[in-house]
């Protein structure tokens, strides 16, 4: 891996530059720390819109001349919201990355937030939150977190609660603008064929002289400690049951996360590298023909979440099945241990992974905006070796520390009755 | 290195080789990575199939990996999950596809999975009938899907049921159930062979020793019984019934799916008809129609069109998801912009524009082992030439405004499009 250059302006806008010559190609992303765990109630969504308005210009780059710009330039460019962050970015020719510097700088703080445009993205805000909404599992994941997170932000969905979506006004959407998009709360992170002393200088440039003052600070509330086991069923149209077992797990920065993250790899085969049939939880529900499939996952978060495992069932099978062989594989990990054998695979299997997920520097440049975001800018760097030295004593540590009633939330998804009819209009 | 040329795979770069059992070989180094890609198929797909075994082709596809003569289902999935390796067999329209990755020093072990499964299959009874059951219920779950459903029902009023396109690659429940392991073990044997298979390599490998490795994986391959490669017809007449709805109870979001028949990838005005198509719903956050629809009517999340371009007459799509109240106006505005479209030129600009995006974006498209594999594999598999992606600017800027009108006109015709809607009661007005 080539070398992580890291520097802060005096504005407080944190830098990091790694250089990657291997394809001609540069990716440039800012990422903000706000995300929707900083929303209050009322307010669910705003993070994820404010994103979408950053898209209707500036004076500078009015609606839709950047779309053209970047298209122009065989870029591609995209945002996302998640929990804990909002992240921009563009990846280009080499030759062409000075207008994602230039637009990213620009809309830092002269975002328009017109207010007719505003309300013309509150109808497509709508329309994706109602798309997800056709997602059966998208009510049972809305379900299973605000069960998990009666305080936390983490409690709602990053899209945001319809009747927050119809009342938050433009006012509301440009002061939560306003108040986190500063260099002081952001990090520009350049990944690609730069000389890393010319792109320093050309963003010191474009970005030393933005002056948005200190961090701010941030909306979050602490969830209390869980007292027992959390239940939720959900019912929806359709011919397919899921399972969704949730157990409470520190935060991405936590030496256990890393402990979890290689008994998820060992339980549900969810390592990112290869398929997960040889796992043990694919032998105790798929190849019994209980499951027709599922996945385990482990968000890398700033505050404790959860890690989620989530079963699809066979048609005749039913959600309780999935459950009794779940606790018991996980009774079977809790008392047996997990051997070396399994432990080695999991570990050269996190090696794989690394690899494929550093072959772009879009990747690589996203990689280093999450651990910037999780308050460690070599999280991503160090994530293999911290891995790697996770034995299998610390799999079983954990296995018994975290997979336990107390920090538990399951949720079922029943299918209804559906009433489907076909007609030619 | 950061000359754009010098990282464009070419004739002069990419090893190619073709064994004596027809098997073509393409090998391409790439140092700066640490693993290795790779990426083939095989004319064994959905055309081969009667259309009451629909699905046939995919579930083999899939079965294969559930056993062979020497590899039990453990010891397949084993040996590369032991390495953090990956392979999959798919079922597509014309062809089955592979694609796989590992770690460099894991090259042979996956090439040899990959050989064993493609020869060796033995189709065990307990796992098809698992795999059947999985299909199954992706089909159960997909019938609530109103995307996929506007879709199915698009597809299925384009093409008669006569052409093979009119059936999805997957089957349906009727069809699955019904597919024997006999029927599996029949057409492995009669469609998978090494005569016109391609495999390309790609990644942190000497091209010598990939070629070497696959050579020695697939060299002795030989099938006697494998039959002739088939090509898709024109589906002919038009379609009779232009507009269809499904009722999908409990949504709160209608999907549109809009098509015409497209051109193949080996279409004189194949490129012609890309650019014009970036132009409808594509260049610039989904070219016109995501500016009609998206950003000045705030009717939808998305709204895009792709033209298909395989080794058929794949669909021209306009794709779009709306409240239900808004379907209308949706689709409205859609055939406003095909109608602009058929009828003048695009402008200077916007020509320039799209010449400017399709060549630039170039560089994005090779940078990682799987986007040069998938560039490789096409130049091969639609005869493209090794020396395509070279030639690729050049032949862009020779496109003209008349050329596109005329693909635009060849393909779409406002008036017949075939509309699809899936949604809850009401959307389809």
């Amino acid at each position: 891996m080539p070398p992580l250059t890291q520097h802060t302006l005096p504005n407080g806008l944190t830098i990091l530059l790694r250089e990657v010559h291997s394809a001609p190609v540069i990716s440039w992303w800012l990422a903000y720390r706000v995300g929707s765990r900083n929303e209050p109630t009322g307010l669910t969504g705003i993070s994820h819109w404010v994103e979408h308005m950053m898209f209707k210009g500036t004076e500078r780059f009015p609606a839709g001349a950047l779309d053209r710009e970047i298209d122009r330039a065989g870029g591609q460019w995209n945002a996302f919201t998640s929990m804990d962050a909002t992240k921009y970015f563009e990846t280009l020719p080499a030759g062409k990355i000075d207008i994602a510097m230039q637009a990213e700088a620009d809309r830092m703080t002269e975002a328009l937030f017109d207010a007719d445009e505003t309300e013309s993205e509150r109808t497509v805000i709508i329309s994706e939150r109602q798309g997800a909404e056709n997602q059966p599992t998208f009510w049972l994941g809305e379900a299973v977190r605000a069960a998990a997170f009666r305080v936390h932000g983490y409690h709602h969905e990053i899209i945001g609660d319809e009747t927050d979506l119809r009342t938050m006004t433009r006012d509301d959407l440009y002061g939560h603008y306003r108040r986190h998009y500063r260099p002081a709360n952001a990090a520009a992170i350049a990944v690609g064929a730069f000389e890393t002393a010319d792109m320093l200088a050309k963003i010191e440039r474009l970005y030393g002289g933005i002056d948005g003052g200190a961090a701010p600070e941030l909306f979050a509330r602490t969830e209390p400690e869980q007292q027992g086991e959390r239940r939720v069923v959900v019912e929806r149209p359709g011919k397919t049951a899921f399972f969704e077992l949730c157990h409470r797990i520190p935060s991405a920065n936590h030496e256990d996360w890393f402990k979890l993250k290689l008994l998820d790899a060992i339980l549900s085969g969810s390592s990112g590298a290869s398929d997960n049939k040889t796992s043990r939880l694919y032998q105790a529900l798929v190849k019994t023909e209980i499951a027709a499939g599922l996945g385990g996952w482990l968000t890398p978060t700033v505050d404790p979440y959860l890690y989620s495992i989530i079963v699809t069932l066979r048609d005749g099978r039913s959600p309780k099945e999935a459950e009794t062989a779940l606790l018991d594989e996980i009774r079977r990990l809790q008392s047996d241990g997990v051997s070396e054998a399994e432990s080695q695979k999991a570990r050269k299997q996190s090696r794989a992974a690394f690899a494929y997920s550093t072959e772009s520097v879009t990747e690589q440049a996203y990689g280093l905006a999450q651990s910037f975001i999780l308050g460690d800018a070599r999280w991503f760097d160090n994530f293999t070796e911290r891995l790697m030295a996770v034995t299998a004593e610390d799999v079983l540590e954990v296995a018994n520390r975290y997979l336990l009633p107390s920090k538990r939330v399951t949720g079922v998804l029943h299918p209804t009755d559906p009433e489907e009819e076909a007609a030619p209009a | 290195m950061t000359d754009i040329q010098a990282s464009i795979p070419n004739s002069g770069n990419i090893t190619r080789a073709q064994l004596e059992n027809g098997v073509t070989l393409l090998a391409y180094e790439n140092p700066a990575v640490l693993s290795v890609n790779v990426m083939g198929s095989l004319h064994a797909g959905g055309i081969y199939e009667a259309p009451e075994q629909s699905g046939l082709a995919s579930l083999a596809a899939g079965a294969l990996m559930t056993g062979t003569a020497s590899r039990d289902f453990d010891a397949i999935h084993g040996a590369l999950e032991d390495v953090g390796a990956d392979l999959g067999f798919r079922g597509h329209m014309h062809k089955v596809g592979f694609a796989g990755k590992a770690l460099a020093e894991d090259l042979s072990l996956l090439l040899h999975v990959a050989s064993d499964a493609l020869r060796n299959p033995v189709f065990p009874a307990e796992h098809v009938e698992r795999l059947r059951g999985e299909r199954l219920t992706w089909l159960q779950y997909s019938s609530f899907d109103t995307r996929y459903r506007a879709a199915k029902a698009m597809r299925e009023a384009l093409y008669p049921e006569t052409h093979p396109y009119h059936y999805g690659s997957y089957g349906d429940e009727e069809s699955i159930a019904g597919i024997s392991v006999d029927d599996l073990r029949q057409f492995h044997a009669e469609r998978f062979g090494p005569r016109g298979m391609i495999l390309v390599i790609v990644g942190a490998v000497a091209a010598s020793e990939a070629v070497s490795l696959a050579t020695a994986a697939f060299g002795d391959w030989r099938n006697c019984e494998q039959s002739a490669i088939r090509q898709a017809r024109e589906p002919g007449a038009g379609a009779d019934e232009l507009r269809r709805a499904v009722v999908v109870p409990g949504k709160t979001q209608s999907d549109i799916s809009m098509g015409a028949i497209g051109p193949a990838r080996r279409a004189d005005d194949y490129v012609a008809a890309q650019l014009a198509n970036s132009v409808l719903g594509e260049f610039g956050m989904m070219g016109r129609i995501g500016k009609s629809v998206r950003e000045e009517k705030g009717l939808a999340y998305y709204a895009y069109s792709r033209v298909g371009g395989g080794h058929g007459p794949d669909p021209w799509t306009i794709s779009a998801g709306v409240n239900p109240d808004n379907v209308e106006l949706a689709i409205g505005s859609i055939v406003e912009e095909i109608e602009r479209l058929t009828s003048e030129t695009v402008t200077d600009e916007d020509l320039a524009d799209n010449q400017s995006y399709f060549t630039g974006r170039m560089p994005l498209r090779l940078e990682s082992n799987e986007g040069i594999a998938s560039n490789i594999h096409s130049m091969e598999s639609f005869d493209l030439g090794m020396d395509y992606l070279a030639h690729y600017e050049d032949m862009i800027y020779r496109i003209t405004k008349d050329d596109l009108l005329r693909a635009a006109r060849h393909y779409l015709r406002p008036e017949r499009m075939v509309v699809a809607v899936a949604g809850p009661v009401g959307s389809d007005s």
